[in-house]
């Protein structure tokens, strides 16, 4: 039995031209992905996240067969994307953030008609399922507005329903919550959590928004230069990258950053009277740290945090390469 | 076949239904086509009114070609010219989500890209086709009643293939509409007229691209002309050549475009 999503070695490399003078050109060869090897099981949500290039898009699109891959393996839902892509579309769903898959110039509702036609959904079934999006993301307002005079977030609302409507075992999702204000961001990952535990839905999301990954994902994978960089649960990537925690202080008078004589901890920041004191969760304890400080000077208030997920992708991004 | 039909025109239904919002745009659109379509039979009917025959061709005869090679080129302006948007689609990253749906990209873009318009040029050529067969001096023989409608048919194959293949380009180089034109209307053009009047290259490339396959080689044989392939060197059976040659046409612009879509390249992000 093989995973529901799986990549072996894949790469994909696109040819450029670079201009050299005024009309020489050379032929340049870039990896977008270069070795990829991953599997995801039925069910699962897993986060796919990377700096800009990092080959997010290019491995999403591959997945759908929309890119041929340049090496390596996919099979994704034991099917080939490439060689089966026809048969493949009935049994996945895509939203593109940033591109809408709807006619722009009609209404709301015709689009969710043309794609009954064009997946050859059963009526009931459509009916069904339009009538429990309609109520889910509450689209009944605009159903027959045309899209183009759709917000954003009504768009990618009508976006998520045309990419479900066809029951797909599989959802990509590609930035489905770029540009959005925060209600809406929240209504679209309540509504993914939904599909994702009652429709048994795998889905893979790509992502800069990493309030995404934390509410949403169980898994997480990051890939940088191509490459998968980490992989695994969400919480055990965030301990093993956020060995640390952080206690901020208020000073009674400003201060220059405090030294506690303590391994482990670091002055962070120091902005008048407050400053931010790092320290590694392996060397010492939050109450040694605040105990140090309050026996050299008067502290008015006190905080300790934990890192979140954004300092963990700052960390694994910005750390030196491993060989 | 059915099914294709059916989805084809539910995704020309709502490419009409959009067009219809711009009202005003999709009657000018349409009035603008008909007019040109009118004045482009007008231009050869003026020469004959100085001439009697060109080439040795009567009006009725140049009718005959101009019918058959429209009616032709109509159809696949109708239904696949559409695909010449892809370049468009390609630019601005709209191709991926024809990629993504359980049909054929070639079958969505000539269904997406469906314009009414197209349809004056089509009925035009018909009409000037059926006045033409009424005028010709045939004795109309089993076997020409039969060429007529094989040779439409292998003329939209031939016309149809010549779109797929220079869109195909597209996939590589960003812009060759222009270049893409040269051989579509270009072709268009070539069909008018007797292949006679033309510079013996253009005469080659209508040969080579199979455009003179399109109406003028299969028009030898119906209006009994065909004496003149011995000009061009055409042994006796390319008379009859025709559906053969679209059938090649239409499995190599089949062959280019699958591979063209491997080549897809996507846009960022």
């Amino acid at each position: 039995m093989s995973a529901h999503i799986e990549l072996v070695d894949v790469e994909k490399s696109f040819s450029v031209w670079e201009r050299r003078g005024v009309v020489r050109r050379s032929r340049k060869t870039v990896a977008a992905v270069a070795g990829v090897s991953l599997a995801i099981e039925r069910g699962e949500l897993c986060g796919y996240i990377g700096p800009n290039g990092a080959g997010k898009s290019t491995t999403v699109k591959m997945l759908t067969g929309i890119l041929v891959p340049s090496a390596g393996t996919i099979r994704v839902a034991g099917l080939d994307p490439q060689r089966n892509r026809v048969d493949l579309a009935r049994r996945i769903g895509v939203v593109f953030g940033q591109r809408t898959q709807l006619w722009w110039d009609l209404p709301l509702s015709d689009s969710f008609e043309l794609l009954r036609h064009v997946y050859r959904i059963p009526s009931d079934r459509f009916r069904s399922n339009l009538s429990s999006f309609v109520e889910l993301l509450d689209l009944g307002p605009f159903l027959s507005t045309p899209v183009r005079q759709l917000s954003l977030g009504q768009r990618m609302r009508g976006d998520l329903t045309a990419a479900l409507l066809h029951d797909p075992e599989i959802l990509y999702l590609d930035e489905p919550t770029i540009g959005l204000d925060v209600v809406s961001k929240s209504n679209v990952r309540e509504f993914l959590a939904t599909v994702n535990r009652e429709r048994g839905v795998t889905i893979l999301l790509t992502t800069h928004d990493l309030a995404d990954v934390e509410r949403l994902c169980s898994r997480l994978v990051v890939i940088d230069h191509g490459r998968v960089i980490e992989d695994g649960p969400v919480a055990a990537i965030k301990d093993r990258f956020a060995g640390w925690r952080r206690v901020v202080v208020d000073l009674e008078e400003p201060a220059p950053g405090l030294d506690l004589g303590l391994a482990g901890v670091e002055v962070e920041k120091v902005d008048g009277p407050r400053q931010w004191l790092r320290f590694d969760r392996t060397a010492t304890t939050a109450a040694a740290v605040v105990s140090a400080v309050v026996a050299r000077v008067k502290i008015v208030d006190l905080s300790v945090e934990d890192p979140d997920i954004e300092d963990v992708i700052t960390t694994i991004y910005t750390r030196p390469p491993t060989p | 076949m059915v099914e294709a039909v059916r989805i084809y025109g539910h995704l020309a239904a709502a490419r009409v239904r959009a067009d219809w919002q711009y009202r005003t745009s999709f009657v000018l659109f349409t009035l603008g086509q008909a007019l040109i379509t009118f004045l482009d039979f007008a231009a050869i009917a003026v020469i004959f009114g100085r001439v009697d025959v060109i080439e040795g061709w009567s009006l009725a005869e140049v009718a005959f070609l101009y019918g058959a090679g429209g009616t032709a080129f109509g159809l696949a302006d109708c239904f696949i010219s559409a695909v010449e948007r892809c370049s468009q689609r390609i630019k601005d990253g709209a191709f991926d989500r024809l990629l993504i749906r359980p049909l054929g990209p070639l079958l969505q873009l000539s269904a997406e890209e469906f314009a009414f318009r197209r349809f004056g040029k089509l009925a035009q050529a018909m009409t000037v086709f059926g006045i033409a067969m009424a005028a010709v001096d045939v004795d109309w023989t089993l076997g020409r009643v039969l060429m007529v409608p094989s040779m439409v048919l292998a003329g939209f194959a031939i016309f149809g293939a010549i779109f797929v293949i220079t869109s195909s380009l597209a996939f590589w180089t960003v812009d060759t509409q222009e270049f893409a034109n040269a051989f579509t209307y270009g072709g268009n053009f070539m069909t008018q007229y007797p292949l006679g009047i033309f510079a013996p290259w253009m005469r080659r490339l209508a040969m080579l691209t199979g455009v003179a396959f399109v109406n003028y080689v299969p028009a030898l044989y119906v209006l009994g002309r065909d004496g003149e392939r011995e000009r061009f060197g055409l042994p006796a059976w390319t008379l009859f050549a025709s559906p053969a040659v679209g059938l090649a046409a239409a499995l190599i612009a089949v062959w280019v475009w699958r591979t063209a879509i491997r080549h897809y390249r996507s846009t960022g992000s």
